[in-house]
């Protein structure tokens, strides 16, 4: 098999084994990109030259027989993780030559398993978006192409230069964030698994925030497995994030393939939602099927404030956005542009510097916190929040794991939604009642729909039980058999 | 008697509130490593995290979270086992990440006390409606180049203490009470060091005047009085204007004002139409701070005496009038030198010496007590000859001026003078018999009932022996022969 289409797992033996050399596999990929990326725009800062010394230097790690469990694996970093001496822009013009000399803690986890960097992926501008077309340095293209139509799709957003990357095999493995959907939508348009870990798992510490109380780091991979080992790696309390949690991190791979007899999976009555297209809801039926087959029982739940979560989640996250991006003034980093007063100068660095979905989003926030709104706006979508989270803790003494679509359609054309904002912040209908939970939730590929594009599911758990939705996933996997690959990959451009 | 300002329409009151900014003293800032020590070179105190980095993260600092507690017990307040951590959110450039956080709606201290106490002996309670943290913000030098400003960050995000009152204080003195207290309390506890030249106490003054009677009239805030002097300069400066608006007819609008001392005004600094909307909402980066009973309790038995009550155990176990005990309490070193002064000997004496001549060889000097030129050892001392006899309150101030002068020990300076007090009875009467000798004529018109000239003669007496004589016992020799 190709070096861009193995798997975390399979290639980490094959490493031990000898059978190829870490030069080897990350050569083939940073090769992968040089052809496609042009095309994909999937990077938006590529360093093959560091990849290979870091390769070098993994293979005599491997020979010393002192590998870790990411020596020699490569993977690519949303650009949104600060990298030390290594640009990071947040796909914004503010940070377009922005060097952190720091290292975000989760990249440092995955640099102190061995992981090899090829690349900073693209994403929507500070993680703002659906669909990877916010992002200064242009939009990526989804990998996969709809039967007999070679429109240009959108990988989903916001990492959907993480998808795109991993699905075409410009990457084993990526990591993402997940700030209402960030993870796992693009996880669902690109065909991968992706996994937003529960609130609090992953240390926030040098990965640019978007929406604090949300914003969560997790992985992107082609299989379940491989999502164990990275999140194995990213996860752990780190006490430069006050709002990471210190409880022990499991063994991840354990739970894949674990036995799912006698576990309740629940089915959310209120994701029977308008706009469903029907090939999601045939693979959600499917999906429950599988799940019945593989022992589980399945019980029907109700999560009544569901159809609050989008409405909350558009308080919410601006509101926190919009003093989260206040730091972006021009004065000690980033770009700026001068003004013959103070103010002068804020308004003209960051009109230049920001694009309209993030300008929209710092107006809607700044809107939802002022005098006389707070109330009406911010104090409210808290309390739903807090009864967000009631649905999910309620439904969870009923059973272990809930089971619903990703998204309500497959991935769409660049600019077929574009127009209405709401209407693209609709996409994240399914993924954002758990982020306002802080639950943890993945993505996982479970077939094709009627135009050839891959359908995700989303498995939701309880706190910390990032092992269940492991098991649940792969068991999933299992029955799907997903093994199709979008049409522009590392294998077939050779 | 009620402080008022007269007006053309009578007599006005005024009403002050005061908010205190107390920089707390730590060794790291409120929710970063860096140094939070004053000065250095600019931008050199300052980590990723006060520069507002992209995707850095404050951690609370615990031993800030420990000294506002302190405080908080110090002004025998409510201490909130749970407070919040908000944002206040504006732009300025010396302020990096665009928000402070503070604790606006849950302060980790709620309502307490401070005792305030007058030049004629009044005891005013003036409340503290809260005390909360607070980073501060970085500075901004203007005056450094004809086009650029400047941003020294080594302020930025340390950690101050916000301490608010009610408006209970009702005339300028009290202003200057409260704050004199504050400072000694907060200086007794080591959570700030109350140098307002420094910047480390600075005040937002609340000034509203009414008619006797009346509910409160609107405020005026006068931000960031750095003396306590101009504090109460800008009260009354303040509350005149007021005076004159609301007699010309108008209405005094709620706004923000700044004192300019050197023309003795308030101006207008931002009206409520252009005050900032903040958009206070929690720092969602930041836990709710939750401390246990357990350690507020700990941080309480450990905490120093309070002025309050060192002053209390001095009056009772010393002895000495409440005046001259708050004077000594002024400062914990003061106290400290007393009571090494007072220990085992006469304390009331040690009070006067203390109180008396040694604040005026500091003042003379220029010095503090912490580095006194006569320790409180070499004080007791000589406090020690006095009441042995050895010397005479005459010739102790001398000794002290030597004392103060070359050093020595007293002892060393009676030994090296002869300044031993003479008790010898031949040695005095031998002075008397040739003091009466050389003044007949006086001693006829003493006898002859001019009794005020028994003073003359203790003096010619004590001048004859060169001050050294036992007053008591020329007294009674003189008496004899006259």
């Amino acid at each position: 098999m190709s070096l861009t289409e193995l798997t975390i797992a399979d290639a980490a033996s094959g490493l031990r084994a000898r059978k190829f050399s870490a030069v080897e596999l990350v050569r083939a990929h940073t090769d992968a990109i040089a052809a496609l990326n042009p095309r994909l725009n999937a990077y938006i800062t590529t360093t093959a030259d560091e990849a290979l010394k870091a390769a070098q230097q993994a293979d005599e790690v491997l020979a010393k027989g002192e590998a870790r469990s990411l020596t020699g694996i490569p993977l690519g970093i949303k650009d949104l993780f600060c990298t030390n001496g290594v640009r990071t822009t947040a796909a914004s013009n503010i940070l377009k030559n922005f060097v952190p000399p720091y290292e975000s803690t989760v990249t440092a986890n995955l640099l102190r398993d061995g992981a090899v960097f090829v690349g900073k992926t693209n994403l929507d501008e500070f993680a703002m978006g659906s669909a990877n077309i916010t992002s200064a340095f242009g939009p990526v293209e989804n990998p996969w192409k709809r039967n007999g139509d070679d429109a240009a799709l959108v990988p989903g957003g916001s990492s959907g230069g993480s998808a795109a990357a991993v699905a075409a095999g410009l990457a084993m493995g990526a990591t993402g964030t997940d700030t209402g959907g960030s993870i796992r939508q693009p996880a669902a348009y690109c065909g991968i698994v992706g996994l937003k870990p529960t609130y609090g798992r992953c240390s926030r510490f040098g990965t640019i925030a978007y929406a604090s109380s949300l914003d969560q780091a997790g992985p992107m991979a082609r299989s379940v497995r491989d999502c164990a080992i990275m999140l194995q790696s990213m996860a752990g309390f780190d006490e430069r994030d006050s709002t990471s949690v210190n409880c022990d991190v499991p063994d991840y791979s354990a739970a894949v393939g674990r036995s799912l007899k006698g576990l309740k999976v629940g089915i959310p009555a209120e994701y029977r939602a308008e706009g469903l297209s029907a090939e999601i809801a045939a693979a959600w039926q499917q999906g429950i099927e599988w799940l019945k087959a593989a022992g589980c029982e399945i019980v029907d739940v109700s999560l009544p404030h569901t159809k609050y979560g989008l409405a909350t989640y558009y308080i919410v996250a601006p509101a926190e956005c919009s003093s989260n991006l206040a730091r972006y003034d021009g004065l000690r980093f980033g770009e700026r542009v001068p003004g013959d007063t103070l103010d002068a100068m804020y308004e003209a660095t960051r009109r230049a510097g920001f694009g309209p979905e993030v300008r929209r989003r710092i107006m809607m926030g700044t809107y939802v916190l002022s005098a006389g709104y707070y109330d009406a706006y911010y104090l409210k979508a808290q309390k739903v929040r807090t009864l967000i989270r009631r649905d999910f803790t309620e439904a969870f003494q009923k059973v272990d794991v809930l089971l619903t679509p990703t998204a309500p359609t497959p991935a769409f054309a660049q600019g077929e939604q574009s127009d209405d904002p709401v209407q693209m912040y609709l996409n994240d209908i399914f993924t954002v009642p758990a982020s306002m939970a802080g639950m943890p939730a993945m993505s996982v590929p479970v077939g094709l729909g009627a135009t050839g594009l891959p359908l995700g599911l989303q498995l939701i758990g309880r706190p910390f039980d990032e092992e269940t939705l492991l098991a649940t996933g792969s068991a999933l996997e299992q029955a799907a058999g997903f093994t199709h690959r979008p049409a522009i990959r590392a294998e077939a451009a050779k | 008697m009620t402080y008022t300002i007269e007006g053309k329409t009578g007599a006005w009151e005024i009403v002050v509130g005061l908010e205190v900014h107390a920089q707390v003293i730590s060794h790291s800032k409120l929710f970063s490593g860096a140094s939070a020590s004053y000065g250095g070179e600019p931008n050199t105190h300052v980590s990723l995290v006060d520069a507002g980095f992209p995707g850095m993260l404050p951690v609370l600092n615990q031993e800030c979270v420990a000294q506002a507690i302190r405080t908080g017990l110090g002004l025998r307040a409510r201490i909130n086992l749970e407070s919040r951590f908000d944002r206040k959110n504006y732009f300025y450039a010396d302020l990096p990440t665009g928000y402070q956080i503070s604790q606006f709606t849950h302060p980790i201290v709620g309502e307490g006390t401070v005792e305030i106490e007058l030049a004629d002996g009044t005891v005013r309670h003036i409340g503290i409606t809260r005390l909360h943290m607070e980073q501060d913000a970085g500075k901004s030098m203007h005056d450094q180049d004809p086009a650029r400003s400047f941003i020294d960050l080594n302020r930025a995000g340390v950690a101050l203490m916000e301490i608010v009152s009610e408006p209970d204080i009702r005339c300028p003195e009290e202003a200057g009470a409260y704050l004199r207290k504050l400072r000694q309390i907060l200086r007794y506890l080591g959570t700030c060091d109350g140098n307002m030249e420094e910047g480390s106490m600075r005040a937002d003054v609340n000034v509203s005047v009414r008619k006797a009677g009346e509910p409160f009239r609107t405020r005026c805030e006068i931000k960031n009085v750095n003396s306590i002097r101009y504090v109460m300069h800008a009260i009354e400066v303040e509350a005149t204007r007021q005076i004159e608006v609301w007699e010309d007819g108008g209405e005094v609008d709620q706004e923000t004002r700044l004192f300019d001392p050197s023309r003795n005004e308030t101006r207008s600094l931002r009206s409520k139409e252009d005050a900032h909307d903040y958009r206070y909402f929690p720092d969602p980066d930041l836990l709710p701070l939750v401390v246990e009973q357990e350690w507020v309790d700990e941080l309480e038995r450990a905490l120093p005496e309070l002025p309050d009550d060192k002053r209390d155990r001095f009056i009772k176990e010393y002895g000495i009038p409440r005046y001259d005990a708050s004077v000594l309490v002024a400062e914990q070193a003061i106290a400290d030198y007393y009571e090494e002064v007072a220990k085992g000997r006469d304390a009331r004496l040690a009070a006067n010496w203390v109180t008396g001549d040694l604040f005026g060889a500091l003042n003379r000097t220029g010095r503090t007590i912490t580095d006194s030129p006569i320790s409180a050892a070499a004080l007791g001392g000589m406090l020690d000859l006095v009441s042995d006899k050895t010397i005479n309150g005459k010739i102790a101030k001398e000794v002290f001026e030597d004392m103060l002068e070359t050093g020595d020990s007293a002892a060393a300076i009676v030994e090296r003078k002869g300044l031993k007090q003479v008790t010898d009875t031949g040695a005095i009467d031998a002075a008397v018999a040739d003091v009466m000798a050389r003044n007949a004529d006086k001693v006829e018109e003493y006898r002859g009932g001019k009794d005020r000239l028994f003073g003359f003669f203790v003096g010619q007496v004590m001048k004859a022996m060169a001050g050294k004589a036992n007053p008591a016992m020329v007294n009674e020799a003189l008496k004899k022969v006259l």
